[in-house]
């Protein structure tokens, strides 16, 4: 059986207080036991598949394609029971924290989309939720608010700071460091502390196997490029992570540029941070001088959040993987233009990796492009943008 | 260097009979000018060492009034240098020990550069309550051949075989964390702090002290009965904001302290 990893490269770790490192230890030796539990998985396995809907198609998106020059496949997590790739990952923590006799479960929400699925995934295993969301992110969707309070999940505002995706983060980790006995955390991205980047990547990693073998039977090769965004990094690495040993595959992670990477106004740590720590890891943040982490902004609040899970940030280094970044409004017309085209509304995360594609037409082969998630939620927000 | 000095105050209060008196405040908070008062307040009022917080953006151990102290104070124009100018103001009179996010560490060129920095400024010790054991060895060494004593923190979560390890390693002293969460005020003083304070002691050679909830004078003087220190920080955090100017700051922080000090020799 072998360990979860703790550090990619010199990246990751275990940046939190004292309190909490038992927690961890637990919550690691828990996944090392569980996934190696036949009974434990195929129950995962039975859920993957009726209740969140699992295989996602790879579809093989034809008037896209003809647009970018070269076959593309969409990778169709927005067709995944409430919308998006998270709760792939909300509904394996649920589990565990069921598994491990935890009866309350916490998490944090930027745009919702992990708060819903995270309160999804409570009722359908009568778990106690508490949803921590910045209280300009409540504002901003209230009705990913009004879900969450529907499933039985309690929201909790935060105020601090810009009252957005960090803070919430923050003050989650926070209310955990007093409940660590009784509760567990379910983090939304690949980020946090170890174990929470190698757990959340096995647990999304699923779009990657799926995807892969998919490809494979509908074209007999690999595709030439994986093209995925990259806010905290979970679509992303989860389809990264099944590609990696194929070396002649291009892994390339979208981030956003918001209104320039010059700007100061951006949410692309990997393209233009710094080394530091932020929410218990070592990796790519946004921060000034003096070691102060800055606020990120990003028209899609998925996005929009100033560091990045460590194995990005080692993926990198190596140069196994490649990271662009995408603005506010190269996004907002392929969200248009693929709405258009395919009659699929994407999310606007997973938009900024459709303009990074209708940009930037490949050689030889075809592609598979992550489709993280549906952009009904970004409905209101576009409507407002592009008036 | 820095270890002695620390030493050096806990057993000065001891051989007075009571637990040494560790004021905790947040540099540049409510402003740089006030900061300085603050400090300058804790060493006339019996403070015999200082724990000197330095502001950072997401402090993940500190409740709600030492993270909108911090808010306020960068919001301020604070600085890892405001930090360094409060600890000079002060350090020549008593030990200072930085409190420190792992993050400002690295952003000040790492644990070495930190280490210069803080020790120009006559630092004695640093406080990161984000690099627990596991994380700590290279800052630990980095520090230790500056001067630099890293002190580490003992929570009531830490397994005995863990805690005996933190201990091992510790500089300066053991910080105990008293209670199972972050930083601030609470209504009693746990009924397991004695039995996790006895078996730190047991582990440690080195001095233990305790904080996080700490915020009258009964029960700083209810842990100096077990403890070889007693940290306070929110409470005063919340006085030096009350005053609206450097001197009403410096008073107000003076007048718990003064009392404090006097309910530990009791």
């Amino acid at each position: 059986m072998s360990r979860l990893d703790e550090r990619f490269g010199p990246y990751g770790g275990r940046y939190v207080p004292e309190t909490l490192i038992g927690a961890l230890d637990e919550l690691a030796a828990a996944w090392e036991e569980a996934r190696e539990d036949a009974a434990f998985m195929a129950r995962m396995d039975l859920l993957r598949r009726d209740f969140i809907g699992r295989p996602s198609p790879l579809y093989l998106a034809e008037r896209l394609s003809e647009r970018a020059g070269r076959r593309v496949y969409l990778k169709r997590e927005d067709l995944n029971h409430t919308g998006a790739h998270k709760i792939n990952n909300a509904l394996g923590q649920a589990l565990l924290a069921q598994r491990m006799g935890k009866r309350r479960v916490i998490a944090e929400t930027g745009a919702g989309q992990h708060g819903v699925a995270t309160a999804t995934a409570c009722a359908l295993l009568g778990l106690e939720c508490v949803v921590y969301m910045g209280s300009e992110d409540i504002r901003r969707q209230a009705p990913n608010v009004e879900r969450m309070k529907l499933l039985g999940a309690e929201v909790t505002p935060v105020e601090a700071g810009a009252r957005t995706l960090k803070e919430a983060t923050s003050a989650a980790i926070r209310e955990w460091v007093g409940s660590v006995e009784d509760t567990h955390y379910v983090i939304g991205s690949a980020a946090g502390p170890a174990p929470y980047p190698a757990l959340v990547r096995d647990l999304q990693r699923v779009i990657g196997d799926e995807a892969r073998e998919q490809a494979l039977q509908a074209e007999g090769e690999l595709p030439a490029r994986v093209i995925a965004c990259v806010g905290g990094g979970s679509n992303a690495i989860g389809i990264f992570k099944a590609f990696v040993e194929d070396e002649e595959v291009a892994l390339i992670g979208v981030e956003a540029a918001g209104e320039g990477l010059d700007s100061g106004r951006h949410g692309a740590s990997l393209s233009a941070g710094v080394t530091g720590v932020l929410h218990g890891s070592l990796s790519a943040v946004i921060a000034d001088e003096d070691g102060q982490i800055l606020e990120a902004h990003s028209v899609s609040a998925g996005l929009d959040y100033p560091g990045v899970g460590p194995e990005h940030a080692h993926l990198r280094d190596s140069g196994r993987a490649s990271y662009v970044a995408i603005s506010d409004r190269q996004a907002l017309a392929a969200f248009a233009e693929l709405t258009r085209l395919e009659g699929i509304i994407p999310a606007l995360e997973s938009s900024h990796a459709i303009a990074w594609l209708l940009e930037n037409p490949g050689e030889a082969g075809f592609d598979v492009l992550c489709l993280s998630g549906r952009g009904d939620k970004d409905l209101a927000e576009v409507v407002e943008q592009t008036g | 260097m820095g270890e002695a000095r620390i030493a050096a105050a806990f057993a000065a209060a001891k051989d007075e009979g009571r637990a040494a008196l560790m004021p905790y405040m947040m540099a540049g908070f409510p402003d740089r000018e006030s900061s300085l008062a603050v400090a300058a307040a804790y060493v006339d009022s019996g403070a015999d060492l200082i724990e000197l917080g330095v502001p950072f953006s997401d402090p993940l151990a500190d409740g709600p009034t030492i993270h909108a102290a911090a808010t306020a104070a960068l919001e301020a124009g604070a600085t890892f240098a405001t930090a360094l100018e409060v600890c000079r103001s002060v350090s020549d009179r008593v030990p200072v020990v930085l409190m420190a996010y792992a993050n400002m560490v690295l952003a000040h060129g790492g644990a070495a550069e930190f280490a210069r920095l803080a020790l120009a400024a006559g630092a004695a010790g640093a406080i990161v309550p984000d690099l627990p054991l596991g994380e700590a060895e290279e800052v630990r060494e980095q520090f230790a051949a500056a001067g630099l004593a890293l002190v580490p923190l003992v929570a009531p979560t830490t397994s005995p075989e863990r805690r005996a390890q933190i201990c091992a390693a510790a500089r300066g002293f053991v910080y105990v964390v008293s209670t199972v969460g972050t930083t601030g005020e609470r209504a009693e003083v746990p009924a397991s702090l004695a039995a996790l304070v006895t078996a730190t002691k047991a582990d440690s050679e080195i001095p233990v002290a305790v904080g996080f909830g700490i915020g009258t004078a009964a029960q700083a003087a209810e842990v100096g009965r077990i403890a070889d220190g007693v940290i306070v920080g929110s409470r005063l955090v919340r006085a030096a904001s009350e005053g609206g100017s450097p001197a009403a700051a410096a008073d107000a922080v003076a007048d718990f302290l003064s009392q404090t000090r006097v309910a530990l020799a009791g």
